[in-house]
């Protein structure tokens, strides 16, 4: 069972995730897009999506900074571990409250808001429902796990086994005796990858980061044929 | 210098009646489609009013177009870095309600109706919901030939400006239309605005277009266009403009807009401009100079150096034989009678507008006593303010609107006295002089206002697709096929 869950479902998922935006890229570009329903309703949308993708963002971050760099790294530059949990605990409750907070205004508004509710797809409730529940999970790993039952220190199992997936060496046994409501958060999130490409959750690949490096104007020609004629 | 060619449009005002046609056949061309019901590429305002989206001429609330903040040319609603940090939720964006829901009328319901005592009812239904609509409260032109009154009307921006008092009183308010299309910008906000560089002005004709693989719904440029010219469609969540019917144009033809006016307002033509001078031209302190910055930044297409340098920039005979032929060049340049809409904006715009005469207000008992040089007080004393033409078309300089209309008056005294005769010879006239012009030049100008022929009014070279790169594989390929696919697989 571990075999399956830590190691051919990860893999699966991330498959299934770059296969997926790889075809829908190449031959649906057109429907790429940050699929927006301001248009429609916008007071609620001001107030929630930032809050919702802000938290995502941090969330993102926190991510990054336990499970991507290794322990040794903070032993390293001198955080100890106690340092860490605390920062962590205090910035993943902001960042995961401000996602569910944000995700359950969304779900709410897109219920309510005749339009919105009449053209949004399955696909569309689905990945806002799931990162409700996803983040859910966090939270309650975050605060309640880590103040009334114990300080878990995932660095030493879930973070080492997610860096192995991306060598090709996975150490799925790290994940045997990973509490439960961890075990879930992971297999969630996994599944939230694989539905990426099938859903409006493509817009994050296209975050306009070169966007300030650009000239203001921008002039194309509609063929190549004046260099050719020179 | 750095040449570059832009199909541009002239729109003579004072001969459009307001019968919507350019709309409607715009409309049934390019946006009929699920997402687009609301978006007119094409519109006609009736002026004074909010227009369409309502009140898109408060920039304050948009944020559109540019500014000069310490002397350097920004974005209204703020550079990259503001943008990246609200993308999110654009907080400028127009939503529909400032557009109107658009709605069809459940035509079934007079077709399968059993025999009742009462005539059926083909009540409106939203093309948004699907649901019916008890009492739809705006909608296209709701505000058309000033119905909505003193209650709609002075929802204009322009009076936000105005010194003078506008009466809304039968006797003494006035009217005018002001058709919109796509302004095609030299210096388009649309296209700085996006984040994806999916917009991009066609080096070729200059025409701003959109394009739809690369687009990623931001949203920017619906904000960002001053002119409120680029619209989400909400199906393929994709922004759409209008694309100056490009596949009409590269193939010689006008427009569908200019082809089916009925009044015959619309003038395209090519006009060569000096893209290096662009940014400097919107750059000027003073917003009333920003017209005369944008005639310098356009070329005179007899001097030889200039159709020299054309030719090194790949711009070909054809191409500027009709940018000396081009009507567009004639009434903007060469005449001096054309002006480009809210130059305020600094996006410099490739529509442009000949005012229209209008009415006078203290009426002319006495025409046929009247001398030439009577007209000239009779030019400050129109029905539609001189100030309000000038908060539209010359950020509110008034000099400029009137020495036009002392041009178009001019015109109309000599044709007066050519053909009716009782007029003393214009030749020699202080009106012909503040008019700065001269008997030929008048006539040149009757023959194209007046009776310009279809090749004329419309002098647009080919696209010269014959030396695309790619023929083949461009055979039977359409803009927009699968513009609409369903989102997702799931």
């Amino acid at each position: 069972m571990d075999i399956f869950w830590w190691l051919i479902f990860p893999y699966l998922c991330l498959t299934i995730m770059i296969v997926g935006t790889l075809y829908r890229f190449m031959f649906t570009q057109k429907s790429w897009a940050a699929p927006s329903t301001e248009f429609f309703e916008k007071k609620w949308l001001n107030l929630a999506s930032p809050i919702f993708h802000y938290g995502l963002l941090f969330a993102f971050a926190g991510h990054v900074m336990g499970i991507l760099i290794p322990t040794e790294f903070y032993h390293f530059v001198g955080i100890s571990d106690h340092l860490y949990h605390d920062f962590a605990i205090i910035g993943g409750s902001i960042a995961g409250i401000m996602v569910m907070v944000g995700a359950i205004m969304l779900l709410i508004r897109k219920i309510v808001v005749d339009p919105i509710r009449i053209h949004a797809t399955f696909a569309d409730f689905f990945s806002v429902t799931a990162i409700l529940i996803i983040s859910a999970i966090g939270v309650y790993m975050t605060i309640i796990y880590n103040t009334f039952v114990v300080v878990y220190e995932y660095r030493d199992t879930i973070s080492i086994w997610f860096r192995s997936i991306f060598y090709f060496q996975p150490q799925y046994e790290l994940m045997a005796n990973v509490p439960f409501i961890f075990k879930l958060h992971v297999v969630a999130a996994f599944g939230l990858f694989a539905s990426i490409p099938f859903t409006r959750l493509v817009h994050f690949y296209s975050v306009p980061v070169t966007y300030p490096a650009r000239a203001p104007q921008q002039y194309r020609s509609r063929n190549s044929y004046k260099e050719k004629d020179n | 210098m750095r040449i570059k060619a832009q199909v541009a449009m002239v729109m003579h005002l004072d001969k459009c009646i307001g019968c919507h046609t350019c709309s409607v056949t715009c409309k049934n061309t390019w946006t009929n489609r699920p997402g687009a019901e609301y978006m007119w590429f094409n519109n006609v305002e009736t002026r004074p009013g909010p227009g369409y989206p309502k009140e898109w001429e408060k920039t304050s609330h948009f944020k559109g177009g540019w500014e000069l903040k310490k002397g350097k040319l920004r974005l209204k609603a703020g550079g990259p870095i503001t943008k990246l940090a609200t993308i999110f939720a654009n907080p400028n964006m127009a939503t529909m309600d400032d557009y109107y829901e658009p709605w069809t009328y459940d035509y079934e319901a007079l077709i399968d109706s059993p025999r009742k005592e009462n005539q059926p009812v083909a009540r409106p239904k939203s093309m948004i919901t699907n649901k019916y609509i008890d009492k739809p409260e705006w909608g296209p032109n709701w505000d058309d030939d000033l119905a909505g009154g003193s209650e709609v009307v002075p929802l204009d921006a322009n009076f936000d400006t105005l010194q003078e008092h506008i009466s809304m009183e039968y006797e003494k308010t006035f009217m005018m239309y002001l058709p919109r299309i796509c302004e095609h910008c030299l210096n388009p906000s649309c296209v700085a605005s996006c984040p994806s560089g999916a917009l991009y002005k066609r080096d070729e004709d200059g025409i701003v277009l959109v394009d739809q693989d690369e687009c990623r719904g931001w949203r920017f440029c619906v904000s960002g266009c001053p002119y409120h010219k680029v619209y989400y469609n909400w199906h393929t969540h994709k922004a759409e403009k209008c694309n100056f019917c490009y596949p009409r144009t590269e193939a010689g033809l006008p427009t569908i807009c200019s082809e089916t006016c009925v009044g015959r307002i619309r003038y395209i033509g090519v006009i060569l401009y000096d893209a290096d001078k662009v940014k400097e031209a919107a750059s000027v302190e003073d917003p009333q100079d920003l017209y005369e910055a944008q005639m310098e930044a356009f070329l005179d297409p007899f001097d030889e150096e200039v159709i020299a340098e054309a030719e090194k920039a790949g711009i070909n005979a054809d191409w500027i034989q009709s940018a000396q032929e081009s009507p567009v060049y004639k009434m903007a340049v060469k005449w001096r009678i054309a002006l480009p809409l809210h130059p305020e904006y600094r996006t410099l715009p490739m529509v442009w507008y000949v005012p229209p005469l209008s009415p006078i207000m203290n009426h002319i008992t006495n025409e046929e006593d009247l001398q030439t040089d009577g007209y000239i007080p009779a030019v400050d004393q129109m029905r539609i303010p001189m100030e309000y033409l000038a908060s539209i078309l010359s950020a509110g300089d008034t000099a400029v609107i009137r020495k036009i209309l002392l041009k178009q008056t001019a015109m109309r005294v000599h044709m007066r006295s050519v053909n009716v005769g009782g007029v003393d010879d214009i030749s020699k006239s202080r009106l012909l002089e503040e008019a700065d012009l001269d008997v030929e030049t008048i006539e040149d100008m009757v023959r194209l206002l007046g009776v310009a022929k279809y090749n004329e009014r419309f002098v647009i070279p080919t696209g010269r697709r014959e030396m695309d790169d790619n023929l083949y594989a461009k055979q039977g390929a359409c803009s927009l096929e699968d513009i609409a696919p369903p989102e997702g697989l799931f």
